[in-house]
């Protein structure tokens, strides 16, 4: 069958659809494809309908109504009343970039970037280059890991707070080892706490991600290697590491938007923002500023450069993790 | 993954071998296999501990009378219900598993019949405009939510008057843009000439959908349901934000509240705070090793390849 184009547009849900010109089929099969083609063009623009309404109202509405609070002066209003929203500029902007506690939570984020991404690499590609020879009870190992990251944050926070607590269980076994003050009120512990935390609870994620990737590294290469007299340790840096590039390069930037993302760690673990903000992130301040204290023009601004942020870091990472070869 | 990856070319054929008869750099054949096979259990147990250990002490501490963080504590002894009891007083567990289970449930179903639709198209229809949202799809994935909340919470609370309303927790997550990825990958993989047969006999796209295409890609379609599961079962920003009244709070916000205020009102507070946890963790980890055989790491790749 020739491939036919439609020339009218189909808006979705619409059915206004015409085969192209060039159609003049005599075989009637060829008539019958393409009446079945624009058919199937009409119901694939309808199928796809409430997804694409779904993706406006729930992304794309929103992304641009950003945009607009951050240069307007804005209030929070009762549902049908009208309070007139006054053009500001770039000033909700200024306030963001003059505000110390948003120069903390980026700071907040860069700590917990370092922490989580070096210690993610190298613990889930350890674990799932042991997990990828043919080894006994690996469907439990594979449960094991996975089990955290299915599990909801909130019931492991509160695991992990009696854990870490400064009468918890790591503190009971450390005795006068215990860091004081304990870990999660500890202004310098409290966001690599978020930053285990979170490696934790994402590991198994990663470990199984690398195992994907690491079956699509070829068997011969280590074969290859191994004649040409290279140790195991030699292996995993001239052939693993290499090959599972591509999952490395997911691991940077899911780590990113996740470090843009934290929210119920900081809130929930270290008590809204830790001491003297030392665990605030920015999502975490958004909502202090936009909800609890009414500015969501300052939070929309916060938004807005948050995703800058998260936009360059992220083509920063994969220029770096695609370059490094 | 990107296949032009040198590592991931293939070597010819001829080369392969068992690696077995292969000799290691030493030029002595096996001799330390059974020292790597020790070193990967060790590691794998260590691993395994760390993560389970937490698990195993939620479930323990939520047993006892009193629950401290005395290292005796995690030793199972004097076995009681009563922090279940207590947490139940505090925070109506039943009436919060119900809202969870609503929330959860509306977004299974408006993902199962809107995404399967879109997956349907977007593998096996062509329409004007398909390319585009197939990039959209890929792009939402890249935009974190969180940053969303705000306009969000702005637009279906004080515009549209969404605020303790099922429909408002529900509308965010309605449908999952992953799961709508991973059925447009199943629908893919399935033979063209099926399609094209049921067709030439007369089906519609709907029946060949509902006929055909599923139930093939029933497994695929199980694992997308895990995984569409647990992101409206464990969240907790949105539906914290959406939702002040204690009737309508799904169990991550109301174990949430109870962790950062409500914890004086019970005799054993962590006992109490930790078999929340246990039933907030239960359905997500019960569902998880159900289904664990459909859940392959193959998915999760597929998953996260846009």
């Amino acid at each position: 069958m020739t491939k036919l184009r439609p020339t009218a547009t189909v808006t979705a849900g619409s059915t206004a659809t015409a085969a192209s010109g060039g159609a003049t089929a005599g075989a009637s099969g060829k008539a019958a494809g393409i009446r079945h083609r624009r058919a199937r063009s009409r119901t694939g623009a309808l199928f796809v309908t409430p997804y694409v309404l779904f993706l406006a109202l729930v992304f794309a509405v929103p992304m641009v109504y950003t945009l607009w609070i951050s240069v307007h002066r804005f209030y929070f209003t009762a549902p049908g009343t009208h309070v007139d929203s006054p053009w500001v500029g770039l000033s909700n902007y200024r306030d963001v970039f003059t505000d110390p506690v948003v120069g903390r939570a980026f700071l907040n984020i860069a700590v917990f970037l370092v922490i989580n991404v070096p210690l993610t690499v190298i613990l889930s590609l350890v674990l799932a280059s042991a997990l990828n020879a043919k080894i006994r009870f690996r469907a439990f190992f594979r449960a094991a890991y996975y089990l955290p990251y299915i599990t909801a944050s909130v019931a492991l926070v509160a695991v992990w707070q009696f854990l870490f607590g400064s009468d918890g269980f790591v503190n009971h076994i450390l005795g006068s080892h215990a860091p004081d003050p304990s870990w999660l009120v500890n202004s310098h512990l409290a966001m690599p706490m978020i930053a285990f935390f979170v490696t934790w609870k994402q590991l198994g994620f990663f470990v199984m991600l690398y195992l994907a990737a690491l079956q699509n590294v070829g068997k011969e290469l280590y074969e290859a290697s191994s004649v040409d007299g290279a140790g195991r340790v030699r292996q995993f840096f001239a052939v693993t590491v290499p090959g599972v590039r591509p999952a490395t390069t997911l691991v940077l930037i899911y780590a990113i938007i996740t470090g843009a993302n934290l929210f119920s760690e900081p809130y929930l673990l270290t008590g809204g923002g830790g001491p003297d903000h030392a665990s605030t992130s920015p999502v975490l301040l958004m909502y202090q500023k936009g909800i609890e204290q009414g500015h969501p023009d300052f939070a929309a601004a916060l938004g807005v450069v948050l995703v800058a942020f998260v936009l360059v870091i992220s083509l920063v990472a994969r220029k770096l993790s695609e370059r490094g070869n | 993954m990107s296949a032009s990856h040198p590592a991931t070319a293939r070597v010819t054929p001829g080369t392969d071998r068992p690696s077995s008869d292969l000799p290691d750099h030493t030029g002595q054949t096996g001799r330390r296999r059974p020292w790597g096979t020790a070193a990967k259990y060790t590691v794998l147990s260590i691993g395994a501990v760390a993560f389970l250990f937490p698990f195993y002490y939620m479930v323990v501490g939520s047993l006892r009378k009193t629950t401290t963080g005395e290292l005796s504590s995690a030793v199972p002894s004097g076995l009681t219900g009563s922090s279940y009891t207590a947490v139940d007083g505090a925070i109506s567990l039943g009436r919060s598993l119900l809202n969870s289970g609503i929330m959860t449930i509306g977004v299974l179903l408006c993902t199962l019949v809107f995404g399967v639709l879109a997956g349907y198209a977007l593998a096996q229809l062509h329409f004007r405009g398909r390319g585009t949202v197939f990039a959209s799809l890929l792009l939402v994935q890249m935009v974190p939510f969180q940053l969303l909340t705000l306009p969000l919470y702005v637009l279906v609370v004080r515009d549209y008057g969404l605020g303790d309303n099922y429909l408002g927790m529900i509308l965010p997550f309605a449908i999952n843009s992953t799961a709508v990825f991973l059925f447009r990958q199943f629908f893919l993989q399935l033979p063209q000439s099926l399609f094209e047969a049921a067709r030439l006999d007369g089906a519609g796209e709907l029946r060949i959908l509902w006929k055909i295409a599923l139930p093939m890609a029933r497994p695929a379609v199980l694992s997308a349901m895990l995984l569409t599961f647990i992101g409206p079962w464990n969240e907790f920003l949105w539906p914290f934000l959406v939702t002040k009244n204690a009737d309508m709070q799904p169990l991550a916000v109301s174990l949430a509240s109870f962790l950062s205020n409500l914890q004086g009102t019970v005799a054993n507070p962590t006992g109490a705070l930790l078999a929340g946890a246990c039933v907030l963790a239960a359905p997500a980890v019960a569902l998880f090793l159900l289904f664990q055989r459909h859940f392959t790491s193959t998915d999760i790749d597929s998953g996260v390849k846009g």
